[in-house]
Order: structure tokens, then sequence, then C-alpha cells
């Protein structure tokens, strides 16, 4: 049944395979010039599973900085997270004994990905979310592992890879601009991103556009049009 | 163990802002309140556009060996899915596309 679900969900995962693997190659090289080796890579992939997150807590392990430290800065890295676990909520509900991994493993590119592409036909939608977010973990965790084994010697120059990211977010976006009752949405999200990439600078407008976007959506709610398949 | 330590709270950090939301809205006759559900369908279009300039944060608009690469990839991506519909391509292309200007490009 389930080896079912993981060959429909596979080729959804493609564009997130190649991301992960590349930017988890990318960490393990980091991480090993920093001075820790597979164990680390393994411990922090598999247990934390934030991408931008765990570049930052290498920074975090270099310049020796103490534990409050290291909770408040994730709580601003990853503040997003929360909004998509509110958004998945309503899907999540009937999903029983996956539920807990399912809510650890909700990444930007897993909540893209279930958010955006409908349950295949003829497959349960618990099966189909955990498929996806146990190929989507795999190929972050092999991807750190391999990284960190290569070390420093890379046969190829693979610089720019990482650009599957945007091309994968702006394929999303295509696709949900394909809802016609979506699109004043997303276009509070690029200007609210944009007034707060200017004003608060290219390393600390995540936050700022979050609230703005939470604060925007909740106002014009009634005005942006929240009937069915808004989404 | 300072390591295992910070992993740790890390992890533990990361873990409840992604399990508090699931677990608050998703039990069986929780009702969400109403402007929550409007904001969690109104979301997925905003983030996913948040997202897009997230990931080209990085691209340099004074550069054009930087910015024009990613103009074109983005472009690539675009015009491919709305007109062929297939993830995989556009991604891939893009992904050409961006690569081989970005090595053209730079000197």
């Amino acid at each position: 049944m389930f080896r079912r679900a993981l060959k429909l969900a596979f080729p959804h995962t493609l564009p997130v395979m190649a991301g992960y693997l590349f930017l988890g190659l990318g960490f393990g090289v980091l991480l090993s010039q920093a001075g820790y080796g597979a164990f680390w890579a393994l411990m922090m992939s598999g247990g934390i599973y934030a991408g931008a997150m765990q570049f930052v807590t290498i920074d975090l392990l270099l310049t020796g900085a103490g534990l409050v430290q290291a909770a408040l800065m994730t709580l601003l890295v990853n503040a997003r997270h929360l909004v998509y676990g509110l958004t998945m909520a309503s899907r999540y509900q009937n999903t029983g004994g996956a539920k807990p991994y399912l809510a650890f493993a909700l990444t930007d590119e897993t909540f893209a990905l279930l958010a955006t592409f409908p349950v295949p036909e003829g497959l349960e939608a618990k099966q189909y979310y955990t498929a996806v977010s146990a190929l989507n973990q795999a190929y972050w965790v092999m991807g750190s592992l391999l990284g960190s084994l290569l070390g420093q010697v890379l046969p190829f120059d693979l610089s720019g890879i990482e650009f599957s990211m945007t091309a994968l977010f702006v394929v999303m976006l295509v696709e949900q601009w394909r809802n016609k009752a979506a699109r004043p949405s997303m276009l509070v999200g690029v200007l609210s991103a944009l007034l707060c990439r200017i004003f608060f600078g290219e390393n600390n407008f995540t936050l700022p556009a979050m609230a703005l976007i939470c604060l925007a959506l909740l106002l014009g709610r009634k005005q942006l049009g929240t009937q069915e398949g808004a989404a | 163990m300072k390591t295992f330590l910070l992993i740790l709270v890390v992890a533990a950090v990361t873990l409840a802002l992604r399990l508090i939301p699931v677990y608050l809205f998703s039990k069986q006759g929780a009702r969400m309140p109403q402007w929550l559900s409007d904001l969690s369908l109104l979301m997925p279009g905003a983030i996913v556009a948040l997202l897009v300039v997230y990931s080209l944060k990085d691209t340099a608009l004074a550069l054009p060996a930087s910015w024009l690469p990613a103009l074109c990839g983005v472009l690539t991506a675009a015009a491919l899915q709305h007109f062929k519909k297939n993830t995989l391509v556009s991604v891939f292309a893009a992904t050409a596309v961006y690569m081989m200007l970005q090595r053209l490009l730079m000197p």
C-alpha cells in the first residue's frame, strides 16, 4: 500500500530532490569544514530538519553561542512554520499515528508541495502526505551525509543548482495563479515581501513580511474573497 | 556535550513551532475560529509569493551577472509552467538556463 503511495508521490518530489540533495550537500561540506563529522550531520538533518536554520546552527556552534541565544535565533528564523502548521491543520485532521511525523517534517518545500498539488486519485490522503514528507527528508539526510563524507573534495562545479528551489517556488506561484480567487492574496504576498525586503534588508525581512501578510489578509479577508477554493 | 545541547535546543524550538498549530486545530471536533480558517485559505498563495522573493534575496541588483541569470531563470520557469504544465521540465530547464548564464557572465 505504502509502496504505491511512494511511487505516486515520487514524481512530485523530484524538484525538491534536486534542491535538497544539493543544499544538503552544501550543508554537509560546511559542517565538516567547521570540524563536525558525519554523526553530527545525521543528528542535525534527522533531528532539526530545517534547512536555513541548520546553516545558522553552524554559525552558532562556531561562535560558541549560548542556549538562550540559540533558542531565540531558532524562534526568529523558523517562526514561519507556525503558518504552515496552521494551514495544514485541517488536512492533517484524520492522519492518526502519522500526525506527529507529518507536523515535524513540515518544511518550506514540503508545505509548498502539499498545499499546491492535490492528492493523486485513488490514494489515501494520509499515505500521500507521509510519502511526500518521508521522501523529502530522505533526500535532505542523504545530501547532508554525502556532503559531510566528501568534505572539501567535490568532483564537479555544481554552483547555481540551488536555483532549482527558486524555480520550484515560481512553478507553484504559476499554479496558484490559475486560481483567480487566490490572486489578490498572492499580490499581498509579493508586495509585503518586497516592502519588507527594502526596509529590513535581505537578512531580516521574512518575519516582518510574514506579520504584514497576516495583518493584511486578516483585515482584508472579506474583500479578498474566502469562497471555496481560495487556496 | 555543549554541541549536543545546542542542537537539542534548536531542534526542540523548531519542533514546537511545527507541532503546536497542527495539534491545537486538528483535534476531532475542534473548530477553528472563522478568522483563522479564512487565514489558512488565503495564506498559501501569499506565502509562496514570499518564498519566491526570499529565495532570490541574495541576488545583487547592481550586478547584471547576478540578476540577469536569476531573471531569465524565473521567466523560463514561469513561461514553461504556464504553457507546458510540467513541473519537472520547468524546474530543470530554468535551473539549466540559470547555471549557464551564470558561467557565461561571471568573469
